[in-house]
């Protein structure tokens, strides 16, 4: 059953082609999927395992054991506030208090606006810089309350707050499911070549190199 | 962009020593390709191609570099455990980066990704892998940004692809998102994780992942921070490399300071001359915990490790040292707790990380590590059992037997148990959630009883921590 | 490396040393020592995973002891290895305990209970109290996964067996682990069911009363059961199995573990078709149709009188005016019984036990024959010629599947229609029918550049190089549409036998005892011990009163004759003309013209109720007796429950039916019988004694024929407007075993027909949308659908699907049947 956009086909199957098993592509095509859509719909699911060539519940089977993939809706801006040992020494969890007072939902809820979710989630590497939170998976690093509240407030009025994470991010925060705003491209004169394994059971030609100055 | 004052990546801390892998963290445009050749960027590359792969190889032996992901086998050893005549072989980077703590490989990544992207194509050639994939933490949209970034530029201008710097050697780089699971920042889970399974640990053996890795082939996985020494390596030799730092722990190591310091950051630090001591005090670095206040504990390695304190002070930075006295440099993480610690919640917010993130593939890990913190949050809740200590440590004892690693304390007459615990698990996560238990009860005992015994008499916390259900 | 093959493997396991297998598990060599090291997710037939930890013990590599999972590790010279030190004890209750804190205690309402492994660990060695009080997982109670498969994720422990037969076993991935850490789960894709021919596996293998099986819910406690190990008369594979039964009634059917045949794996037909047994529409009586009024009846008669009738019908006429079909559903006994009746006492040679859909006994146990080992052996060569094994032998299937995905097998296809194993396959060529001996030729390059049979002569020519280099060939020999004729077939398995230098060819003829009935020579030409009228022991004609003098006729010609009004009594053993010959209109005519039919059989089927005597026989749990299955294995058949009412194991109404013939047949028990059989087969000697022990592999029955090369086969050229008909059978249809199952019936698929996508576009018609076909019989209006599995140029229609019989369409007297479809 088709489900990715032409556009995302194409994306999809770029892909695909640069793994030597295309199942290894699940997992982005999950992100992909994610990306169209905000979430992961059963058709997403369904599209994906034609595509890699296994069933749906392997797709689910996989997608489901990472916590980024979301197979309900979510708000167009995903809050995550960090309330790990890091964090949590420095008012992780009091910040997230805040923020559940602030937009009016506990932890895995969105608000009725649909724009915003938070979540209490584990560390995310900016131990240094606690207490932090992310938006969308863009860092907001020794935020405070007033730091959040300026966040939200931006994202509400349509503005991005990237300038405010003081980690020098910049630009636009692109709604929940896009990740990357610039994708990996091989360009095809310049690929290498990916084969499966089993059809390159030799060894690559520089190794020659090795042998060559044995000899001499 | 020449004489750009140094604006530093943030988190990052300047001090005065050498500088082998954030040299370029100064420049606001670190991440380019411009500024990466401008700063002698792919010499290494060049130099590599130059010499014969097997030289290469012997190069980063020679060098003893310590692999930066946890573990600390030398990357030059671990190289040669690919068996003989058996091909392809891939280079997976681990760039998962979770533990808590951690906050490294997160910057090289951002601030100088083409560093990186030089170290894989030099391990590729030296080892003859024929493709490298770049395992990032799916949570680190920047990362990805930048890596894409640089992989395009550096496919555009002949530095990965085909026919690298115009000789026969070629090689893909490949960028790949993960998802969300601490665990997949174990090798062998990393490696399901990559070929599109859940991220559930191998047992090893037999799946070492240097003869059966990914697609059953043999795989070198590496640490981000490991592999972006190698350029350096390579361009100045390993004798200059084991200048720096100490005999079984030469070059520098980047390490995470956080918690109640006055300067918490990233360093860049010689190995084995410093002491946590210097760290944290020290004018140069962390400048002293806040207020003033005394030192309860500290992390020395990563939520994994077990925890250490005042007495552990002017232990070097320096794997060896720190192993024999009971606990892990792991992956350079430290975090410094002051007196205000409530041990007993620290626990248990450890504890709750390792059963969040416990894949489920191992009985004593699934069902321990929920366990461990469902009784660790009625003790902090005020609902303990006297019995409650003894089964917290039983519990630990049935997912990690024999006595668990732990720091000496001479002023107990307590001797330290060396890594690694003994496991009842596959990996060690399970077995990683024992630490702070352990930790903690064999330190802070009464602090437990306290919470049983005068549930009344603690101010419990206003914000009560959350559990998964 | 050198000197550690040629060491021994010697481990010491509590103090005692042994000497290991070289690659054997610990945990595998420690219990053929008569250790048992707990376990749960270990099962031999499955990689191991590891993942219970349940199995861990003290073992020492010489580095210290430390504990480590039995069933990862392979033995090593040196080990030492403590099953009940402390340490072990220690962590495997601990274990225990991890295991059961979540674990639901509703033994006394679980199907598992009595048979836990979770259970007897706990009484045996776990705690007395719990120390868990802390609220267990909570999932919604069981939920269908299928139509016969409960899971209840309470009582799940993960050991991943389940999952694992679904992916690697069966390869139906449609069970997956889902969620992470301590809220994982197995479950389906939501709205896609685990539909697998196998999933009746996963409910055996669960160590857990996690999976449980509907037929089985809560219908017994297993302390109730009483067991008897016995081989699935069903198909032809001859799986072995273990009948458990209660109360005089079989409640379930599971599979035993033979290195030979099944290794413990069923396909759900298999193992819930024996609920079709108990059956209250079973035949318990004889029933007899007097004819005395216009609208014929059967009434309720007794066996005297039964018996008497059908002794009169045949002593009323002459030998080569009687005739038999059927016998496949017998046991060796009493189709040697039936065989001396029919052509030792009544002297006819008109009897066959297939119904014009398999091959001549005579030519296919001529071919030098393969076991399943030798067609399974690890980096073989396998050629289908024939069925898919998937939809008709289930288990072989599973064999054949683990064959190429996991042993390095190479398949090549040579099919009219992909099959189940074609996703493993080397090379896949669709071949249209009656033209597979030309597409062998092709293989070996004779032959022109252009298409032949639908084959491109290049890709014929690549799997042709497969075989020429491989150094020993298994066909698997069979009829891979029933609107073929055998001719085309043994046309092209000469065709392959005479190429390649070293090759062996396995039956898949399909149906239950059929091979038995050819070595009991129930077919024309034939006698006991693959010997024919002219071939034969002396020392039957010491044994039996009286034999044939010329071959008779074979199924066709039996009902071929029937229709002219040649045959005055019909006897069939267990056979439906009606719906089981190919050429359906043909079988009426020949029913209609017959004067007495006596018909012997289980269940009411469309061709009993035209008969003139029905005798009810006793079904395959209800008797004792052996089984041959397609290599020619013997083993036993356990009988564990009674027949309902008088109905009778076959042999022994053919020892009554033979007293109303004033003759003593010679035997009054299966022992006898056996006995007999030996003195008069040179194949069957000390078999009896062989198999008493090695039940559970069997006894393989070797020799017999010479190479027989009946003519070449000539088939009318394909025309580029007809289609040439596919006619398959699945593994779920309306058969009447599958009727009668209450697990079984209603999964039969719709009937429709399938073209070639191309050729289906062509057609100008809607997916479903009625068309209608015509050959020498029809015509016929079906929905038409587009089906990748089948070659251009052909039309693909299912055996007894629901709405239509494809045996209207087929024309048995021609080698192939072309159809053409009626443009509106
Ligand atoms: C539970 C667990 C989590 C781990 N997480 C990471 C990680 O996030 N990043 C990493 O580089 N190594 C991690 N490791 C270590 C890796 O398994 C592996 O040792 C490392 O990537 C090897 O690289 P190195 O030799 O360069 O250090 C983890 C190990 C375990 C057991
Ligand atoms: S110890 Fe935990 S995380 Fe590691 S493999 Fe076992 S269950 Fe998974
Ligand atoms: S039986 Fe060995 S871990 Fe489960």
């Amino acid at each position: 059953m088709a489900y990715f956009t032409e556009e995302n086909l194409r994306r999809a199957h770029e892909i695909i082609d640069r793994y030597p098993r295309a199942k290894s592509a699940v997992i982005p095509l999950l992100h992909l999927a994610q990306e169209q859509n905000g979430w992961i719909t059963n058709e997403a699911m369904t599209h994906i395992a034609e595509l890699t060539n296994v069933t749906s519940a392997e797709v689910l089977g996989t997608g489901s054991f990472y916590e980024m993939f979301k197979f309900h809706p979510v708000g167009k801006y995903l809050v995550n506030v960090c309330t790990n040992i890091s964090c949590q020494l420095l008012g992780g969890e009091e910040l997230l208090h805040h923020a559940e007072s602030t937009l009016g939902i506990t932890d895995g809820e969105t608000t009725e606006d649909g724009l915003f979710t938070l979540e209490d989630v584990e560390c995310i590497a900016a131990c240094t810089e606690a207490p932090c939170f992310t938006v969308n998976y863009r860092y907001f690093h020794r935020a405070d309350e007033n730091t959040f509240d300026e966040v939200v407030a931006e994202l509400r009025s349509g503005r991005s707050p990237l300038d405010k994470g003081k980690q020098g991010d910049s630009g636009d925060i692109p709604s929940h499911g896009t990740l990357s705003r610039i994708q990996q491209h091989i360009p095809l004169d310049r690929k290498a070549g990916i084969t499966p394994p089993e059809d390159s059971k030799t060894a690559p030609v520089w190794m020659e190199k090795n042998a060559e100055e044995a000899k001499s | 962009m020449n004489n750009s004052a140094p604006a530093f990546a943030a988190g990052y801390i300047n001090n005065d020593g050498p500088k082998l892998i954030t040299e370029r963290f100064q420049f606001e445009d670190s991440f380019t390709l411009e500024r990466f050749l401008n700063t002698g960027g792919y010499d290494g590359l060049r130099k590599a191609l130059e010499r014969k792969p097997s030289e290469v190889h012997d190069e980063v032996r020679e060098a003893i570099l310590l692999g930066r992901g946890g573990a600390g086998f030398p990357a030059g050893v671990k190289w040669g455990f690919c068996p003989e005549g058996v091909w392809p072989r891939y280079l997976v980077v681990n760039g998962d980066e979770s533990e808590p703590g951690t906050y490294k490989d997160r910057l090289l990544m951002e601030r100088d990704p083409h560093q990186l992207i030089e170290g894989c194509l030099i391990a590729c050639y030296a080892l003859g892998l024929s493709q490298c994939f770049l395992y990032v933490r799916g949570e680190m949209a920047l990362a990805q940004e930048r890596i894409a970034n640089a992989l395009n530029e550096a496919y555009e201008a002949g530095y990965v692809g085909r026919n690298i710097l115009g000789q026969d050697f070629s090689v893909d780089i490949v960028l790949h998102w993960g998802a969300g699971a601490y665990i997949v920042g174990e090798e062998t889970a990393l490696i399901e994780s990559l070929e599109g399974n859940r991220g559930m640990p191998r047992l090893k053996p037999p799946y070492f992942p240097a003869a059966i890795g990914l697609y059953g082939q043999p795989t070198i996985v590496n640490n981000v921070e490991t592999l972006s020494n190698i350029p350096w390596i390579i361009d100045n030799g390993a004798s200059a490399y084991k200048e720096m730092g100490s005999e079984t722990s030469p070059g520098t190591r980047l390490f995470a300071i956080s918690g109640h310091v006055n300067r918490p950051g990233v360093y860049e630090v010689e190995q084995g001359v410093t002491t946590f001591r210097d760290l944290f005090y020290g004018e140069n670095f962390c400048q002293g915990i806040r207020n003033g206040n005394e030192l309860k504990m500290f992390i020395p390695g990563g939520g994994s490790a077990p925890w250490f304190f005042e007495e552990h002070l002017d232990l070097p930075l320096e794997a060896r040292p720190v192993g024999e006295a009971g606990s892990m440099l792991g992956s350079g993480a430290i975090v410094v707790m002051d007196e205000t610690t409530d041990a007993v919640k620290a626990c248990l917010r450890v504890v709750r990380f390792f059963a969040r993130e416990s894949c489920g593939k191992c009985s004593p890990c699934r069902e321990g590590t929920t366990w461990e913190e469902k009784i660790l949050r009625r003790i902090y809740e005020g609902d303990g059992r006297p019995s409650d200590i003894e089964l917290l440590l039983d519990i630990g004892d049935n997912i990690s037997p024999g006595p668990y690693p732990v720091a000496a304390f001479s002023d107990q007459n307590l001797e330290a148990v060396p890594f690694p615990p003994r496991q009842t698990t596959i990996c060690p996560l399970g077995p990683s959630s024992v630490a702070p238990i352990t930790s903690a009860i064999r330190r802070f005992r009464a602090e437990f009883e306290t919470l049983i015994t005068q549930r009344d008499s603690i101010p419990v916390s206003a914000a009560p921590i959350e559990v998964e259900q | 490396m050198s000197d550690e093959n040629t060491s021994e493997i010697e481990v010491t396991l509590n103090g005692e040393k042994f000497i290991a297998n070289p690659g054997e598990l610990l945990i595998d060599a420690a219990e053929r020592m008569g250790t048992e090291i707990p376990r749960f997710c270990h099962h031999s037939r499955l990689k191991p995973v590891g993942m219970c930890r349940m199995c861990l013990v003290e073992v020492d590599t010489g580095r210290g002891p430390s504990l480590q999972p039995s069933c990862m590790l392979t033995c090593q010279p040196g080990m030492t290895v403590e099953t009940e030190s402390e340490k072990t004890v220690k962590a495997q209750d601990g274990v225990l305990e991890f295991l059961l804190i979540n674990h639901p205690l509703d033994c006394p309402i679980c199907d598992k209970g009595g048979e836990c492994p979770l259970q007897d660990q706990t009484l045996a060695y776990g705690p007395g109290e719990s120390r868990y009080i802390e609220q267990k997982r909570n999932f919604e109670k069981p939920i269908p996964i299928n139509e016969n498969v409960y899971l209840d994720r309470e009582r799940c422990i993960l050991c991943d067996r389940c999952t694992r037969f679904a992916d690697e076993v069966a390869g139906d991935k449609l069970i997956h682990f889902q969620g992470r850490g301590s809220q994982t789960e197995v479950n389906t894709f939501p709205d896609e069911p685990f539909s697998s021919y196998f999933s009746g596996n996963t409910v055996q293998i669960c160590p857990v009363g996690a999976l449980t099986a509907r037929p089985y819910r809560f219908k017994a406690r297993p302390w109730d059961l009483e067991e008897a190990e016995s081989t699935s008369a069903f198909d032809s594979v001859g799986s072995r199995i273990s009948i458990h039964a209660s109360r005089n009634q079989v409640l379930r059917l599971q599979g035993v573990d033979s290195d030979s045949v099944n290794w413990g794996w069923l396909s759900d037909k298999e193992r819930f078709i024996f609920e079709a047994f108990s059956h209250v529409d079973r035949l318990d009586t004889p029933l007899i149709n007097k004819k005395e009024t216009e609208n014929s009846q059967q009434d309720k008669s007794s066996w005297p009188e039964s018996l008497k009738a059908a002794a009169t019908a045949l002593k009323e006429t002459s030998s080569d005016r009687i005739a038999i079909l059927g016998g496949s559903r017998l046991t060796n006994e009493s189709q040697y019984a039936w065989t001396k009746v029919a052509k030792g006492i009544l002297g006819t040679d008109n009897i066959d036990a297939q119904m014009g859909d398999g091959l001549p006994p005579e030519f296919l146990l001529g071919l030098p024959r393969a076991t399943i080992n030798d067609a399974c052996k690890p980096g073989g060569t396998i050629v289908l010629l024939g069925p898919d094994p998937k939809e008709e032998l289930g288990s072989l299937y599973l064999r054949l599947r683990h064959a190429v995905v996991h042993d390095g097998a190479t398949l090549i296809e040579l099919t009219p229609t992909s099959t189940g194993l074609t996703p493993y396959a080397t090379h896949s060529l669709r071949v249209r029918p009656g033209e597979t001996a030309e597409v062998v030729k092709a293989m070996f390059g004779e032959g022109g550049v252009a298409p032949i049979g639908g084959v491109d002569p290049e890709d014929a020519k690549k799997a042709g190089s497969l075989l020429q280099t491989a150094e020993s060939v298994t066909v698997l020999l069979g009829r891979s549409s029933l609107a073929e004729t055998e001719g085309p077939v043994i046309d092209a398995a000469l065709a392959l036998h005479d190429r390649l230098a070293d090759v062996q060819f396995l039956s898949l003829i399909r149906r239950g005892n059929i091979h038995g009935a050819f070595d009991m020579g129930m077919a024309p030409n034939l006698l006991p011990g693959r010997t024919t009228l002219t071939s034969h022991q002396a020392s039957i004609k010491e044994i039996w009163p009286t034999l044939p003098t010329t071959r008779g006729h074979d199924a066709v010609q039996i009902i071929e004759a029937a229709a002219e009004g040649k045959i005055d009594v019909l006897l069939l053993l267990g056979a439906d003309p009606l719906n089981d010959f190919p050429d359906k209109s043909l079988a009426e005519e020949a029913i209609e013209k017959t004067k007495t039919i006596i018909s012997i059989d289980l269940f009411p089927t469309d061709t009993t109720s035209q008969a003139d005597i029905v005798l009810p026989a006793a079904g395959p749990t209800e008797i004792d007796g052996t089984f041959t299955n397609l290599e020619g294995r013997i083993s036993l058949i356990s009988r564990k429950v009674s027949p309902p009412g008088t109905a009778r194991p076959d042999w022994m109404i053919a020892v009554d039916l033979a007293k109303y013939l004033d003759i003593d047949l010679g035997f009054s028990s299966v022992e006898e019988i056996w006995e007999e059989i030996e003195k008069i087969s040179p194949i069957h000697q000390d078999i009896i004694h062989s198999l008493s022990e090695q039940s559970r592999e069997g006894v393989l029955v070797k020799g017999g024929f010479e190479l027989s090369r009946p003519g070449e086969t000539k088939v009318q050229s394909h025309d580029a407007y007809s289609f040439r008909l596919v006619v398959t059978r699945t593994m779920y249809d309306q058969g009447t075993f599958n009727a009668y199952s209450q697990s079984l019936v209603g999964l039969a698929p719709k009937a429709s027909l399938g073209f070639e996508p191309t050729d289906f576009s062509a057609l100008g018609v809607e997916v479903g949308e009625e068309v209608e076909v015509v050959g020498s019989k029809g015509p016929v209006v079906l929905p038409a659908k587009p089906d990748s599995k089948v070659a251009k140029g052909t039309v693909h229609v299912g055996l007894n699907h629901t709405g239509f019989s494809a045996t209207e369409l087929i024309d048995a007297s021609v080698p192939v049947t072309d159809l053409t479809v009626v443009s509106k």
